[in-house]
């Protein structure tokens, strides 16, 4: 990418205070970026990262101009992973859809599954009996944890350690699967909640099960922290990289822990109060920096309030039953309007929109995907540092390419 | 065990040698003599290599909560497992049997030469490290430049795979690699200069001589159990890490940022010979560390100088293989400007420091009684006040935070 004619480039002056480093981004903090077309200082080096790639989390490509090591321009380029989700569940009745949301995010399939119950909910004014409530809201945050140990260790991974945090963090991660699996027969893909209530009334083996899981849990957070959160290196490759300030943050619509991190108190749990939301007592942490320590942190400190809110459920379950005795799963026709429904996933406000029209499919049908949304600003956030930076902070972003292409 | 048998251990390598030689005609005896110290290098640290492949590999598993290999056991033999000792053959079996991929934008004669080139400079290595009492291939004067002039070459191999590979990410590697070489050359040349200037020679087999004293019988005089050459041996084994690009300094194969870095354009068994090469270069290096801080082939203490010194040797290098592989099981990579910050800013000067601190052990040699406890006063204040200082600076403005609750 050179600038073949020097005339051309002196009639536009280019700078680096009238460059792209100080052009929209000059604000982040990080280090200054020369201009892509600055002709004195050599070739631009442009590396396409994916859409095979160890890093990129799936089938996510990024095309990096560098200078030296230095990103100086970085193009997200995605939709390898198109299923064409929202016009196949057009075509499909509401309740064949549940599956498929499934499929979205499949690391959080029960909150996915949750967010498009609520749309439907909404859409037909169905009420949802107590105990669903209580078991919606533990898989919601047994979903959390597995999401959050998760990101938390592959980002060590993108980090370089040689897979030692991940299997950890995975170990933790199977043992909640484990429970997925014996609750509702698939381990990721659960197909757990239903308009009107759950499909499974969990056993007392398995909540004790849970129940031991969960107090046990905060164990591995404090090993995980006392091993790694301290570690210099650790700090150093984190702290201070990929800001990213709020008023961009807000602007781009950007949410979740990602938003959070920030240092904006946004959380549809607090916002909305959905399901039973407001009967717990949780807080919500909020980072100051919004550089990637401060997203990893997020993680750690709403795994922490996860097992708060856990416990509680596991105290107050009520029994009764599972399902509104009035819901009709088939032949399902909601009367004509639409709804929005939006739930804080562990990736941000994941929010389906529906439109009926009194027929047994959605007339419309409209996912908000955190991640596609979250992932907006990844080219702000990487201007300035490394490549080896790029790839630590699309893994703080939290993505997965189900979601994102759809 | 009598004088005369642990003599007769001791010295069990070379008579076998002899009494090989002896059958050929008188010209090609000192053509055989060396023939077979080659073949023996070879194959036992090719031997070495296998298992340490598998030792890697199972000790990384136990570290991350899994068994590791457990499955090659003989192939004609059903139900006999060996633990997954013989994974390293099969890996062997498998390199050789896959496709050589060459790709066809890439320099053909240095994408083929580079793995020859690194794994010829990463054995060379080998034959000046003192391996016994009587076991050293080469006696060099210099041989410690001979090392270091080995060891720095095969970097070069790495950035000429980066290059012919005509891959953009091998570029950056090979890129990375120099850079690095650059960086830590220096570290490491600086930290084995005050074993130089206290042993007052170049040749390996000598350094070795002049650690062989024990105080009281137990207490042996390595170079690592005084204050300078304790800060040698850490900048040592960080700088080692560097030059045998291993985590957390494997910048150049970066897997998660750059694929496999100057590897990525290479398969089946050029691959093989870039691994072999790496390990080569750990082991060798593992080996000099032995050398120059860990007393060699001496025994830790006097009375148990019977047992060969071959095997001290080797239970050293295992030792400090081991402790390779746990790093490499635990901690995070390094950024490429962190890396070389590290260096220039952290490593260099202490190393500088540690050479005046050297000089100063050198030049109090003759102090006795309690002037012993200021020598070592003084000689630890010179490395542990500037060790404090520079790392605080380096870490500026980092540290954990506390983080606070929406209301």
């Amino acid at each position: 990418m050179t600038n073949s004619d020097p005339s051309s480039a002196a009639a536009a002056p280019v700078n680096s205070s009238s460059g792209i480093g100080d052009f929209a981004f000059g604000g982040f903090g990080g280090p200054s970026v020369r201009p892509v077309n600055d002709p004195f200082h050599g070739d631009l080096l442009e590396v396409s990262m994916g859409p095979q790639h160890p890093s990129t989390h799936g089938v996510f490509r990024m095309v990096a101009t560098l200078d030296g090591e230095v990103i100086v321009k970085l193009k997200p380029v995605f939709g390898y992973l198109h299923r064409n989700h929202e016009k196949i569940a057009e075509n499909t009745s509401y309740l064949g859809s549940m599956p498929y949301t499934d499929r979205l995010d499949y690391l959080c399939s029960m909150s996915t599954n949750w967010a498009y119950a609520l749309a439907v909910e909404k859409l037909s004014g169905q009420a949802v009996p107590d105990r669903a409530q209580y078991l919606r809201i533990i898989m919601a945050e047994l979903t959390r944890l597995v999401n959050h140990s998760c990101l938390v260790g592959f980002l060590f991974n993108d980090l370089g350690t040689s897979f030692t945090p991940l299997l950890y963090a995975f170990r933790e991660r199977e043992k909640i699967i484990d429970l997925f699996e014996a609750l509702s027969g698939s381990r990721m893909m659960c197909n757990y909640q239903r308009f009107g209530g759950c499909r499974v009334d969990p056993t007392p083996e398995w909540l004790a099960r849970a129940s031991a899981l969960v107090d046990n849990f905060p164990r591995f957070l404090d090993e995980y922290e006392t091993m790694l959160t301290g570690n210099e290196i650790m700090l150093a490759r984190t702290q201070g990289v990929g800001r990213l300030d709020p008023k961009h943050a807000i602007n781009a619509g950007i949410t979740g822990p990602v938003l959070r991190a920030s240092g904006v108190g946004y959380d549809v749990r607090k916002v909305d109060g959905y399901g039973f939301y407001p009967r717990f007592d949780f807080r919500v942490p909020l980072g100051e920096h919004g550089d990637t320590y401060d997203r990893y942190m997020m993680r750690i400190l709403e795994m922490r309030e996860s097992v708060k809110i856990l416990q509680q459920a596991f105290r107050e379950l009520p029994a009764g039953p599972i399902m509104d005795p009035k819901a009709k799963l088939r032949g399902f026709r909601p009367k004509p309007g639409e709804a929005y429904g939006r739930l804080e996933g562990p990736k941000g406000e994941l929010g389906f929109y529906l439109i009926s029209d009194g027929s047994p499919n959605p007339a419309r049908y409209r996912v908000r995907p955190p991640s596609l949304i979250n992932l907006t600003l990844l080219e702000e956030m990487c201007l300035g540092h490394t490549i080896a930076d790029s790839v630590v902070i699309l893994g703080s972003i939290d993505i997965v390419l189900g979601e994102v292409d759809r | 065990m009598s004088a005369a048998s642990a003599n007769f251990l001791e010295t069990a390598p070379l008579l076998a040698r002899d009494w090989l030689v002896q059958f050929l005609p008188a010209p090609l005896q000192w053509f055989a003599h060396n023939l077979i110290t080659i073949v023996a290098i070879l194959a036992v640290f090719g031997i070495f290599f296998a298992f340490t492949t598998v030792a890697e590999r199972k000790l990384l598993g136990r570290l991350q909560n899994r068994l590791g290999p457990n499955r090659a056991g003989l192939p004609w033999i059903k139900g006999l497992k060996l633990w997954g000792l013989t994974q390293p053959f099969a890996d062997a079996v498998k390199a050789l049997t896959k496709e050589d991929i060459v790709p066809a934008a890439a320099d053909k004669v240095l994408h083929f030469l580079a793995p020859c080139v690194v794994v010829a400079f990463s054995l060379l290595t080998f034959a000046v490290l003192p391996f016994g009492r009587h076991l050293v291939p080469v006696e060099l004067d210099a041989a410690l430049l001979y090392f270091f002039a080995a060891g720095a070459a095969t970097e070069l191999a790495i950035f000429m795979a980066g290059w012919s590979s005509r891959n953009k990410y091998s570029l950056l590697a090979a890129m990375r690699a120099l850079a690095q070489l650059i960086s830590y050359e220096l570290p490491l040349l600086l930290s084995v200069v005050p074993v130089v200037l206290i042993a007052g020679t170049l040749s390996t087999q000598q350094i070795v001589h002049a650690q062989g004293f024990w105080t009281f019988g137990f207490l042996p005089h390595w170079f690592v159990f005084t204050p300078w050459g304790f800060a040698g041996f850490i900048i040592f084994l960080i700088a080692a890490l560097a030059e045998s690009n291993r985590s957390p300094f494997d910048l150049p194969e970066a897997e998660s940022e750059l694929i496999a870095g100057h590897l990525t354009e290479y398969s089946g068994f050029k691959y093989a010979l870039f691994f072999m090469a790496e390990y080569f270069g750990l082991t060798a290096l593992s080996g000099l560390g032995v050398t120059l801080f860990l007393g060699g082939w001496q025994a830790p203490i006097e009375g148990l100088q019977f047992i060969p010194s071959y095997l001290w040797f080797m239970g050293k290098l295992v030792a400090m293989i081991v402790f390779f592989i746990w790093v490499r099981g635990t901690l995070l990579r390094l950024r490429i400007d962190q890396l070389t910050r590290l260096s220039w800013q952290f490593l260099v000067p202490l190393a500088l420091l540690n050479l005046g601190n050297a000089a100063f052990w050198s030049l109090t040699s003759g102090w006795s009684g309690p002037l012993q406890f200021v020598r070592w006063g003084v000689s630890a204040a010179i490395v542990i006040i500037p060790f404090v200082l520079l790392g605080r600076r380096l870490n500026a403005g980092r540290g954990p935070r506390t983080y606070r609750y929406a209301t």
